[in-house]
């Protein structure tokens, strides 16, 4: 048995509306937030980064799993796009601030916004060959945006992290699959500031064709249906996209709801999902059945069903909820989030 | 400068990432930053290296307004003296709130934060600085402790 | 501990010449030429040749950093065209002037020299105020203070915050630390900066490091100031008001500010005034003038307490009405102190003294001549109090 020892996740704590976002380029704000179903988008402080949220996501877990000794963490992977370097690793960072160092692998991975739940198979197939007894796998952006682009709206930061492992397990992960093709709907070269898009290509084509077909394929391999599953999450680009997918695969507006937190926190690109996650986490009774199906750029998903267990009742408490990130905001106007994004030229820290 | 010499802010990255400081086994006292030895029991002291819990209070603060080299776009900021709940003090920046909210006896915890980088080439220096403990949040174990 | 309290010097040690340049941005001079200009003066006033200088001893903080120049002494000795002279520099930040006097003192006092010139040269304006902020936090803990983006107006911010605090030290009265140095500079001929200011000109300057604002903070200043040390017995070949250093004292303190014991006392002044008073036989009630070292307006306030004038949390009284002022009871820095009159880091500390010996030799310019006095000390702080001098100088 593989699955969730511990969670923890991580919002910083600046906010910046639509309606001031809009503001700037004359765009109809009402419009937008129908659109798109997002009131406001999280900021990342000027000395804040993917690092740093994966660190304090991280600590996080490790309160919600306080039997695991950071030393026995045999392998910790970050999955970003937005690493502070483009070479030399967010995860050993990570791996000395918790003090997991020396005895483990690490590495980063990249695949826009579904890198770390691959790092999460990855651990689950190194924590069932016995390699390692935890894995930790840990989803985190200060995502970059062009300003203007209707991205600018929703391209936020934040991140999650989980505990993989065998013992102590609040939520079994009784299956994985993972649907991948080669579409380029959203992308960013080496040494371009901002990502670029197909614009409505990102729909059918890309988001809708993975997130389905791999939910379905999940589906399909552990003999499940919608009817079997209290949640579901899924990526969330924008407020739209998850109920549509939902409706489209036949689970319930209800099941999908309670993790819709994209519309007060923006699309955290690696943690958006994660996050969500978390989200469910935080109020799912035992025996609850969960499904989750990321998506990720270029393009792909990963599917995951998880069935909660005892262990959620200790160890829900002893690490903030979602909720209590999304409640601790502050908000800034377009001035300081330029300043904060680094948008100013040849000025940043 | 010593700016670009990475082996001299590697040396440091236990005790800025983890927060470590000494103690001494012979008379039970903490000292921040690490010490080799106890200088209230020179040798018969036995200092050891521990992790300190983050949490304290605010014992002083300034305003940054006149930044040094490669800090000035982060001014203005808080800098204070912490007095650790283990009786240490330390000197660091007070973040995530605004200027005029940090108070004398403020409670404060430790948070992970990018500390400046070396130019945009060089590497980025990580560390610790503070934030408001916040008083809405607590794990279920403490608010038992408290009774609420 | 210290034996020096029961170990007796050889012989006293006077100070018979004194020369020190304006402060100020002297643009056109290099550290060759403020050492120039300060020795030569201090040479001529003591009426001897520097070939008969026997040591030379520099106090700089950082030539290295402002000007890439270390081994200032070298400098110092090559282009006073010394050779073969040995020379020697101090570095203790703030303190390397007064520690470089006091080095200087335990040369001639050992018997070992006969005739020793001390001097200090700071040149710190050739950098841009950001760069030279940068440098001065050398003095602090450079890992566990600097790094995190304290600057010096920040830690003693720390202590005024703490201060204002503890002993309800309000803003305004701090500010008369600052109008009282500036009408005191405003008649020393060498003070950087020779206005008067006003309570509301400190409190409109800009923030710097809140509560302290611009008109609390001592200048980036070039500057350079040399003594003539000789032994006390010899002294009148050379000067016919020789001044005797009673005392010259030197104590230590944690590097950083947190870590000391109470942020608001300077352990090391406590330290080093309490061996110098023993030594040189006298009480604070018998000094005439005092030259404290107010980097910062807070600075003035602690040294009172710390030099035992009165109790921790009571200086501010003495800033009601004009007991600080030339003609008070207890004149501090009468001319301008570190801020007016200026902070060329290594010179600071020789600057101090070279006052003290023209009150004493009646020799202070214009309407701050301290009447009668005889018995002068001086403060020299290195950072935040990790290094403090005391000296105790007296006409006998």
């Amino acid at each position: 048995m593989v699955g969730i020892v511990g969670y923890g996740v991580y919002v910083p704590k600046w906010r910046i509306k639509i309606e001031e976002i809009a503001r700037m380029w004359g765009h109809d704000a009402e419009g937008v937030k129908k659109s798109l179903l997002i009131e406001e988008k999280s900021v990342p402080s000027l000395d804040e980064d993917t690092v740093t949220i994966s660190v304090e996501a991280a600590r996080n877990a490790l309160k919600r799993a306080p039997e695991v000794n950071p030393k026995e963490i045999g392998a910790i992977y970050v999955g970003s796009e937005s690493h502070p370097y483009v070479v030399k690793p967010t995860a050993t960072i990570v791996a000395e601030a918790i003090d997991a160092t020396p005895s483990l692998t690490a590495a980063d991975m990249e695949f826009a916004c579904k890198a770390a739940t691959a790092g999460i198979q990855a651990c689950i197939g190194l924590v069932k060959a016995g390699y390692i007894k935890y894995g930790m796998s840990i989803g985190a952006d200060t995502a970059q945006a062009e300003p203007a682009d209707a991205l600018e709206y929703a391209a936020s930061a934040g991140g999650a992290a989980y505990i993989i492992g065998s013992d102590n397990v609040l939520a079994e992960i009784e299956g994985t699959y993972s649907y991948t093709q080669d579409i380029p709907d959203f992308w960013r070269r080496d040494g371009s500031d901002y990502p670029k898009h197909g614009g409505r290509f990102t729909g059918d084509p890309a988001y809708f064709a993975q997130v389905v077909n791999c939910t379905k394929g999940l589906m399909q391999k552990l003999g499940t249906k919608p009817e079997d599953y209290d949640y579901v999450v899924f990526h969330e680009p924008n407020g739209k996209y998850p109920l549509r997918a939902a409706k489209i695969l036949g689970f319930t507006t209800e099941k999908v709801l309670p993790g819709l937190i994209v519309t007060q926190l923006g699309n955290t690109y690696s943690g958006s999902s994660l996050i969500a996650l978390a989200t469910i986490l935080d109020r799912a009774k035992v025996g609850d059945r969960i499904l989750i199906t990321s998506y990720g750029s270029g393009a792909g998903s990963d599917s995951f069903s998880l069935l909660v267990l005892d262990e959620i009742e200790p160890k829900r408490n002893l690490s903030p909820p979602v909720g209590y990130y999304l409640d601790r905001k502050e908000y800034i106007d377009y001035a300081m989030y330029t300043k904060f994004r680094g948008q100013l030229r040849g000025f940043t820290e | 400068m010593a700016m670009h010499a990475v082996p001299f802010h590697w040396r440091r990255y236990k005790e800025r990432y983890q927060l470590l400081g000494t103690k001494c086994e012979n008379c039970g006292t903490m000292f921040f930053p690490v010490r080799k030895i106890c200088p209230k029991c020179r040798r018969e002291g036995k200092p050891s290296t521990v992790k300190l819990s983050g949490r304290g209070k605010v014992h002083s603060f300034t305003v940054i307004r006149t930044p040094p080299d490669g800090f000035e776009v982060f001014a203005p900021y808080v800098i204070g003296v912490i007095e650790l709940d283990e009786g240490p003090k330390l000197t660091s920046q007070i973040v995530d709130c605004s200027l005029d909210e940090v108070n004398i006896g403020m409670p404060v915890e430790v948070c992970f934060r990018k500390l400046r980088t070396l130019g945009k080439d060089g590497i980025i220096c990580y560390g610790f600085k503070f934030r408001p403990a916040d008083n809405s949040w607590k794990p279920e174990s403490e608010k038992r402790a408290q009774g609420s | 501990m210290s034996k020096l309290a029961t170990n007796t010097k050889k012989r006293d040690v006077a100070i018979v010449g004194v020369g020190s340049t304006p402060i100020g941005e002297h643009w056109d001079k290099g550290l060759r030429e403020l050492t120039w200009d300060a020795s030569i003066a201090a040479v001529e006033d003591a009426k001897i040749r520097g070939k008969d200088l026997e040591l030379i001893i520099v106090g700089n903080m950082s030539g290295g950093m402002f000007v890439g120049q270390e081994h200032v002494a070298a400098l110092v000795a090559d282009f006073l065209g010394l050779k073969p002279t040995p020379a020697v520099r101090v570095e203790a930040a703030c303190a390397s002037g007064g520690v470089a006097l006091r080095q200087g003192y335990l040369a001639v006092a050992s018997g070992l020299y006969d005739l020793v010139a001390v001097g200090g040269v700071e040149k710190m304006t050739d950098v841009q105020a950001g760069w030279a902020t940068s440098i001065l936090t050398g003095a602090m803990d450079f890992e566990w203070e600097a790094y995190f983006g304290t600057t010096f107006p920040g830690i003693y911010a720390l202590m005024a915050r703490r201060y204002m605090h503890q002993y309800g030290l309000t803003r305004e009265k701090l500010a008369e630390v600052a109008v009282k140095n500036h009408y005191h500079g405003s008649s020393n001929p060498l003070a950087h900066f020779q206005n008067r200011i006003k309570v509301e000109d400190v409190l409109n300057s800009s923030l710097v490091a809140d509560p302290l604002r611009l008109y609390d903070c001592s200048p980036i200043s070039d500057g350079g100031a040399c003594v003539i040390l000789a032994p006390a017995e010899k002294a009148k070949q050379y000067t016919e008001t020789p001044i005797i250093i009673e005392a010259s004292t030197q104590a230590s303190d944690t590097l950083s500010l947190f870590e000391r014991e109470d942020i608001c006392t300077l352990d090391a002044t406590v330290e080093a005034a309490k061996q110098a008073y023993s030594r040189a036989k006298i009480s604070p009630k018998d000094v005439d003038i005092i030259e404290v070292h107010d980097c910062f307006t807070i600075a003035e306030i602690l040294a009172l307490e710390d030099l035992g004038f009165c109790k921790k949390g009571e200086a501010a009284k003495f800033y009601e009405g004009e007991q600080t002022y030339v003609g008070g009871t207890l004149p501090v820095n009468t001319d301008g102190g570190l801020k007016a009159s200026g902070h060329p880091v290594g010179a600071t500390g020789i600057k101090q003294v070279i006052e003290i010996v023209k009150q004493l030799r009646g020799e202070a310019e214009g309407a701050r001549q301290v009447k009668g006095a005889e018995i002068g000390l001086a403060q020299n702080v290195g950072g935040s109090g990790a290094t403090v001098v005391v000296t105790i100088l007296r006409r006998r």
